[in-house]
């Protein structure tokens, strides 16, 4: 019981934390992305597209990467080249990925895949407890695990990572470093998308291997919040996700049993907890005890005179 | 002597304004040489065109005499450029070690911090200073932070370094070091280009000294062919210096009573902590103290932008530390603030809404729910040529006027009320002689009227000049009251770093 509740926890946890790391991944370098639902049904289709032309999930993946990385450059570049304003482009952007997947992506309603294996770590997967949740993955889950502490090491162990959390703070620091702040911002936001992208494609070849539209349900938006709750760091944005993947996998539970509790309350559930994670979060903020990038949302102009 | 850096006929305009027109200068190895010009002649631009931040319009610059064109601060710093800004460019989230990191060269991908912090460390102890690479910066005095950057640069082998007002932020005791380290740095060959608006140190320090005005180089002066005189001369040129009397008559009515204040910064620590101070009718009460000692959080407290955690604060005997009477009181507190472009003014603004912002509700502005714009544009009109603020176009943000305009701007909408209390923290900060002259005046003329100023300064000789008591504070605290009459720079600058306890004149 427990076993089967951490597995479906770590499942329903898996695109979240895609979409919180490539957020993170944006945000460090100072450029607020609200279109992380719309390039998560992005990465979706692109996911679930690629598998079903080529019938490879890895060619999937790559593919949800790839169209997530462009369609990333088009925030990219309204945000850092031509420094408009970071939260209208984002909006649009959730708009167009709502808009643009539900379009393309008719062909595909009803369409089957193979969905992606489980692939068990021999050893660790006979684990009590935590080895179906965590050694009886697919790919994508312990590519997450990797990529959790990646992320950090990137960030806090290299030098590149350091000039790209400076350029998120202070840019103008960063400037005077000789650090090319749209090059910097550029490419976290393009490479941000596309990891958001990946989340997407988890949902798409592993939760539910097939496409529906508008299938993300709010991850996107959930994922935003889980930024601001993880305070910008890679480790706790993993302990939200699974939390929030914990209360999905919960209410699922409760349905399944049959309870008196309607199912539409259930379901809202991830949700109302996301809002008591803002609420949180938002306090800590205020206490002063934030992680938030400085820079973040501030468009970088070297000759403004402010 | 062959020039490391010369530049010639450099021209810069940004939106509207000539920044720099026609600017020659040169520095040569080994020499300190000292930019000196009013606020808005024109020195930061010239500093942003030598480290690349800026590209010129025209005019030509050689690097010991080959034609450089630096397209941004990489190219200037691989050429051996480095500045420190008025402004730090750190990060205070990041550690010292960090920060410092960032700025140099050829750092592999995944660092070797060992080395590194060997590296910095032994920089720090050939200086002899105080800096635990591993503290985060904001938790840093200013004067320390300063010295970050300088190991930046001098880790990176700069050859000519460029410090924009480091004075500014430091003790004059640090400053004694400070100057220490650059003539150590002068043996060492380098070449620093040094800005200052203290005469003592532009005297002391400089070997030449070039005089910017209005966007112009006009003179360019050897040591021994120039003096204070002959120099504020230079700068002012014949803009008249304002005069004034000082009424040195007090009266001994305690108008503003602070006991045991305490505040708590954003972060949760204090700010100001145990506090107290008295305020007498009619005297200027300077605040000494090496900046981020609390006293901001005192000009914040008592201005009603910072909320009290303990202690009070009465006016006459009315506590106005919490009640309601704190609003309606402090609307009559005049507050003339640290971050003039950021609190001072809405720089999007003209002058004339600049101007009516503590008083649009009066009925004087209003027609109805409407704004009476003919009586704004009489009451800019009328305040401007009081002030003689320099304004521009008519309706254009006050933004694009220059940091002494901006003050004289602000001043015009806090005295035109006639206040009782003034908090005015770091009013001529970067200002140049003129403009700071003319707040001078208005301070002193205040008092006169009987109004009660809390003049809150780092330049100690203006707190001297000015100053009936001066109060000097440390880490939050209140060290003590001295005469500025019967006291000493050195008396001053040891209480100011916490170090000696006067007792109350």
């Amino acid at each position: 019981m427990v076993e089967i509740l951490l597995d479906a926890t770590v499942r329903a946890g898996t695109p979240i934390l895609f979409a919180t790391l490539g957020a993170i991944l944006n945000e460090r370098a100072g450029i607020i992305n609200l279109g992380i639902e719309g390039l998560m049904l992005i990465g979706a289709l692109a996911g679930f597209a690629g598998t079903f032309y080529s019938g490879s999930s890895l060619i999937g993946i790559l593919a949800a990467f790839a169209v997530t990385f462009v369609v990333g450059s088009i925030h990219a570049l309204i945000t850092v080249q031509l420094r408009g304003n970071q939260i209208v482009s984002g909006l649009a952007l959730t708009m167009f990925g709502i808009g643009v997947t539900a379009l393309f992506g008719r062909e595909m309603v009803g369409q089957t895949i193979g969905g992606l294996e489980r692939l068990p770590i021999p050893g660790l997967s006979q684990l009590p407890i935590v080895g179906r949740a965590f050694f009886q993955q697919d790919l994508l889950i312990y590519t997450s695990f990797a990529l959790v502490f990646l992320l950090w090491f990137f960030l806090y162990r290299t030098r590149t990572g350091l000039a790209l959390r400076t350029v998120g703070e202070n840019p103008a620091a960063a400037d005077t470093c000789g650090i090319s702040v749209s090059l910097y911002r550029f490419l976290a936001v393009t490479t941000g998308a596309g990891l958001v992208g990946i989340g997407g494609a988890y949902l798409s070849l592993a939760m539910t291997p097939m496409w529906i539209e508008n299938m993300s349900a709010g991850r996107g938006w959930i994922a935003v919040a889980l930024v601001i709750f993880s305070g910008w760091s890679s480790g706790k944005a993993m302990f939200g996700a699974y939390l929030f993947g914990g209360i999905t996998a919960m209410q699922l539970r409760f349905q399944a049993i049959g309870t008196d509790i309607s199912t539409h309350i259930l379901q809202m559930l991830p949700y109302v907890f996301t809002i008591l994670v803002l609420v949180v979060s938002t306090i800590r903020l205020q206490k002063g005890s934030s992680q938030q990038p400085q820079g973040l949302g501030l468009p970088y102009d070297r000759e403004d005179r402010k | 002597m062959p020039e490391l850096l010369q530049i010639e006929n450099i021209r810069k305009t940004f939106p509207g304004v000539v920044a720099l027109d026609d600017v020659s200068f040169s520095v040569a190895p080994g020499e300190i040489h000292t930019l000196l010009g009013e606020n808005g002649a024109g020195k930061s631009t010239l500093m942003n065109v030598f480290t690349g931040l800026y590209h010129p319009d025209s005019g030509r610059m050689y690097l010991n005499g080959e034609p450089v064109h630096f397209t941004s601060p990489r190219d200037s710093l691989s050429r051996g450029i480095g500045m420190v800004h008025q402004h730090f460019m750190l990060v205070p989230a990041h550690s010292v070690f960090e920060n410092i990191l960032l700025a140099l060269d050829k750092v592999r991908q995944v660092y070797d911090r060992k080395h590194y912090q060997q590296k910095m460390q032994k920089l720090i102890d050939t200086f002899g200073l105080d800096l635990d690479l591993d503290t985060e910066v904001w938790k840093l005095s200013i004067g320390a932070q300063q010295w970050i950057e300088l190991i930046k640069l001098l880790l990176r082998d700069c050859r000519l370094l460029i410090l924009d007002e480091p004075t500014a932020v430091l003790t004059p005791q640090e400053t004694e070091r400070l100057f220490k380290v650059l003539r150590l740095l002068q043996e060492q060959g380098k070449s620093i280009i040094f800005i200052s608006h203290k005469m003592r140190e532009v005297m002391e320090i400089s070997d030449r000294v070039t005089v910017l005005k209005k966007g112009r180089s006009i003179a360019t002066l050897e040591r021994g062919h120039f003096n204070r005189e002959t120099l504020a001369g230079l700068m002012i040129g014949r803009d008249r210096i304002p005069e004034w009397q000082r009424n040195m008559q007090m009266s001994e009515k305690i108008i503003l009573d602070i006991k045991n204040l305490s505040v708590r910064n954003d972060r949760g620590l204090a700010d100001l902590d145990d506090f107290s101070l008295q305020l007498k009718e009619g005297e200027i009460l300077g605040i000494a103290g090496v900046a981020g000692n609390g006293q901001k959080a005192l000009a914040e407290a008592l201005t009603g932008l910072k909320e009290v955690s303990k202690g009070q604060i009465f006016a006459g005997l009315v506590d106005i530390t919490h009640s309601t009477a704190r609003s309606s009181y402090i609307s009559g507190i005049a507050h003339i603030p640290e971050d003039r472009k950021s609190i001072g003014i809405a720089p999007d603004l003209d002058v004339a809404d600049n101007l009516i912002m503590k008083s649009f509700k009066n009925s004087f502005f209003r027609r109805g729910i409407f704004q009476n714009r003919s009586a704004i544009r009489h009451n800019a009109e009328e305040k401007i040529s009081r002030f003689a603020i320099k304004s521009g176009p008519e309706g254009s943000p006050v933004r694009y006027l220059s940091g002494g305009n901006i003050q004289k701007v602000i001043i015009a909408r806090e005295l035109s009320e006639q206040p009782r209390v003034l908090v005015a923290l770091y009013p001529t900060r970067g200002l140049d002689i003129g403009s700071a002259e003319y707040i001078h005046k208005v301070i002193v003329d205040g008092a006169g009227r009987g109004m009660s100023t809390i003049l809150i300064a780092e330049d100690l000789d203006e707190l001297l000049k000015l100053s009936d008591r001066i109060a000097v504070m440390f880490r939050g605290k209140l060290v003590g009251y001295v005469n500025p009459r019967q006291t000493t720079r050195e008396e001053i600058g040891l209480m100011m770093s916490g170090e000696k306890q006067d007792q109350q004149p």
